[in-house]
């Protein structure tokens, strides 16, 4: 349970309310994790927060975070500059199915602050890209400014082997791509729904929906993976905070198969 | 344990029940055990047999609890009272780590040590004993244990007693947790009291059990004892009034998510949390940062929390459980139905507890029978 101390490499801002944290180990051992997991990040005398891990697992000397700032732990997490300190336990969690999706299209959906736990997945689905058949990302912000890691995108763009299709609930006429909720996107997206696995991290309500359309497109629904969220106190399922159905989602989540959780995920407020 | 410990039962005389207490104390150990306080049972320390709740009984209904004299000086002649060992085992209130931050803003974190206090309970009932169980395997036999917890229990001592007589308010046949203790003890008590004699039957269940047996002024139990512990316990399941059927209750729940009676109870529950305070297998808990006035040194504290409360389930755009109706659902569901899938076993021990500690007097057999008692109309196929 006792924190390592990491310090704060360097920082970058995302959008008005969403940082990205470059962090070093004080101990200089490395944080090896998967793709889905995350960590709980401790600010001084503030408290913690869980924080997907969005850096590549390739590099597991250099700890990224995303954050967005909405409450007391992650306002804190804010202030940090370089060379500022902060305490990181885990990782913890489930991972994306990212063996499973070998030899098999990928298609990621992802909502808002939900495309950096996806991040790392799709850093090592195109680090191997040949394993994997076509590769599609779908994203939906709410505007053009909430828009996470743009110049990375257009650079996954560039490559021309993954389809990446943006859209945004509103925008201003300088923008030029897709206004509209992402799952209006699944249709356009050019996938073998048969032998497609799908990776969902966003708000529940646009979870539901695209789990819907893809089923619609063909996909069965356990091809398809769901990161989900609640409050979390310990991340080792003593606190009981992060239960959904029999689920404690710091253990046996935060990634789970649809099929695990569907029995849950129509009803409201569990 | 080895074969002969539990074999032969013994009979200590009431006249020498502070040999027991003596044997505790001079092997180190803190006793704590039942006393009466404020108007009801609690357990605390104690030295000597004259603290216990001599001729007390307790009355329990829903949302009501009363003492009462029974006219006779058992120790044991009452059921349960409000706080569960719980209290002494996952402690409402642990340090967690402690972190400095120095001028240059280096941090540093700091273990706090986990005390391990040698201690033995007193007076232990079997639903009691179960609960432990049950917290045993949510806070030490899975993944990751709690330091905490683990120092407090691997130290203790576990008298158990056998009930003698059922309150109101207890379940335990349904939940097949007693009214015999059923293992997990050291020592397990009988209290025999009538006309002829006062005294207990004593049964090791244990290695450490048996040898403290040993040092005690026994004799061995004969035939007439064992028929009146044993006629002592079929009162206690005789007098269970309540019962809460298990066959089918996990699924039986999960199916009916959006039954009407969620909202009806939910009209009556106000929210209070005493049913997950008093509940000796609740285990959640917060935590609470703090920093002192230099700004230099930091704690982390953890502390009983309760599903009932809004901020449980606070995260970025607010709560996900508003209403009172989804919080009782919580409660229940996970009591009775996910702690199946999560551990293996029921999350209740049919203590009763939080029927007497409702305020307004919410009775969870009453509620799962009226569950039970119609499908949810919303679901398909409900069982
Ligand atoms: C597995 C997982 C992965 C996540 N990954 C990311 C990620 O990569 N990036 C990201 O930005 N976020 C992520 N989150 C969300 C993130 O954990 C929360 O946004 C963050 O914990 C909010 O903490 P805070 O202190 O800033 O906010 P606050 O809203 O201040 O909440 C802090 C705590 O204080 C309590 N609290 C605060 N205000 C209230 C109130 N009004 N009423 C009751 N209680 C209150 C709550 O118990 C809460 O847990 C993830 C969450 C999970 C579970
Ligand atoms: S749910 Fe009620 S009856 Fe069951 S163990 Fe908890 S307090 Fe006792
Ligand atoms: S069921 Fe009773 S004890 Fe529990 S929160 Fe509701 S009113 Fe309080």
């Amino acid at each position: 349970m006792l924190p390592r101390v990491f310090t704060v490499a360097a920082r970058h801002e995302e959008t008005a309310d969403t940082f990205t944290l470059e962090l070093l180990a004080e101990d200089a051992a490395d944080l090896a994790f998967a793709p889905g997991q995350f960590n709980m990040l401790y600010a001084f005398g503030r408290g913690e927060s869980a924080i997907s891990i969005s850096g590549d697992a390739a590099e597991p000397q250099r700890l990224v975070h995303t954050i967005r700032a909405v409450g007391t732990v992650t306002r804190a997490l804010a202030e940090l500059a370089p060379g500022a300190q902060l305490g990181v336990r885990g990782p913890y969690g489930t991972a994306w199915p990212l063996a499973a999706a070998r030899g098999r299209d990928v298609v990621f959906v992802a909502g808002g602050i939900g495309l950096a736990p996806l991040r790392p997945a799709i850093l090592e689905v195109l680090a191997a890209r040949r394993d994997y058949g076509r590769v599609v990302l779908l994203y939906g912000a709410r505007t053009p400014g909430d828009v996470l890691y743009a110049a990375e995108i257009a650079r996954w763009r560039a490559r021309g082997d993954i389809e990446i299709h943006v859209t945004v609930d509103a925008a201003g006429s300088d923008w030029r791509g897709n206004v509209g909720v992402v799952t209006q996107l699944v249709r356009r997206a050019g996938f073998d729904a048969a032998h497609a696995l799908a990776m969902l991290c966003g708000p529940e309500i646009m979870m539901r929906y695209t789990v819907v359309e893809l089923g619609r497109a063909g996909m069965s629904p356990n091809d398809v993976h769901v990161s989900l969220e609640r409050n979390m106190k310990c991340a080792i399922a003593f606190c009981g905070h992060c239960q959904y159905g029999p689920e404690f989602i710091c253990r046996d989540g935060p990634v789970f198969p649809y099929d695990r959780v569907a029995r849950w995920f129509d009803a409201r407020e569990l | 344990m080895s074969e002969d410990a539990s074999a032969a039962p013994r009979y200590l005389e009431r006249a020498d029940f502070d040999r027991l207490l003596e044997a505790l104390a001079a092997r180190g150990y803190t006793v704590i055990g039942p006393r009466v306080e404020g108007g009801a049972i609690v357990y605390d320390e104690l030295s000597t047999s004259a603290e216990l709740p001599i001729g007390w009984g307790d009355e329990q209904e829903g949302g009501h609890y009363r003492l009462r004299r029974r006219g006779d000086a058992a120790l044991f002649g009452y059921n349960l009272g409000p706080s569960a060992w719980k209290r002494h085992l996952h402690a409402p209130r642990v340090k967690l780590l402690e972190a400095a931050r120095d001028a240059d803003g280096r941090l540093r974190f700091e273990r706090v040590p986990a005390p391990q206090p040698r201690r033995a309970f007193l007076g232990v009932r079997a639903c009691e004993l179960a609960a432990i169980g049950v917290q045993d395997r949510v806070l030490v036999d899975g993944a990751h244990v709690d330091p905490h917890y683990a120092a407090r229990r691997e130290s203790l001592f576990l008298v158990a007693v056998n009930c003698g007589q059922a309150a109101a308010t207890c379940f335990c046949t349904s939940m097949e947790t007693g009214p015999r203790v059923q293992g997990g003890h050291d020592l397990a008590l009988t209290e025999l009291l009538d006309a002829s004699r006062h005294g207990f039957l004593v049964e090791a269940g244990s290695d450490a059990g048996a040898a403290l047996l040993e040092a005690l002024p026994t004799r061995a139990a004969d035939a007439a004892d064992i028929a009146a512990a044993g006629a002592a316990v079929a009162n206690a399941a005789a007098g269970q009034v309540r019962q809460m059927a298990q066959a089918g209750i996990r699924d039986a729940l999960y199916d009916r998510l959006e039954h009407p009676r969620w909202d009806e109870v939910a009209s009556r529950c106000l929210s209070c949390a005493n049913c997950t305070m008093v509940c000796p297998t609740c285990f959640c808990t917060t935590v609470e940062d703090v920093t002192d006035l230099s700004g230099e040194h930091a704690e982390r504290w953890r502390r009983w929390d309760s599903c009932f409360t809004l901020d449980f389930t606070h995260l970025h755009g607010g709560p996900a459980r508003t209403s009172a109706k989804s919080r009782y659902r919580q409660w229940l569901t996970h009591k009775l139905a996910g702690w199946h899938d999560q551990f293996g076993e029921s999350g209740c021990v049919g203590c009763g507890r939080c029927i007497t500690w409702c305020p307004v007097g919410i009775d969870i057999t009453e509620e799962v029978a009226a569950l039970r008692a119609l499908p949810d109309p919303s679901a398909n196929g409900a069982s």
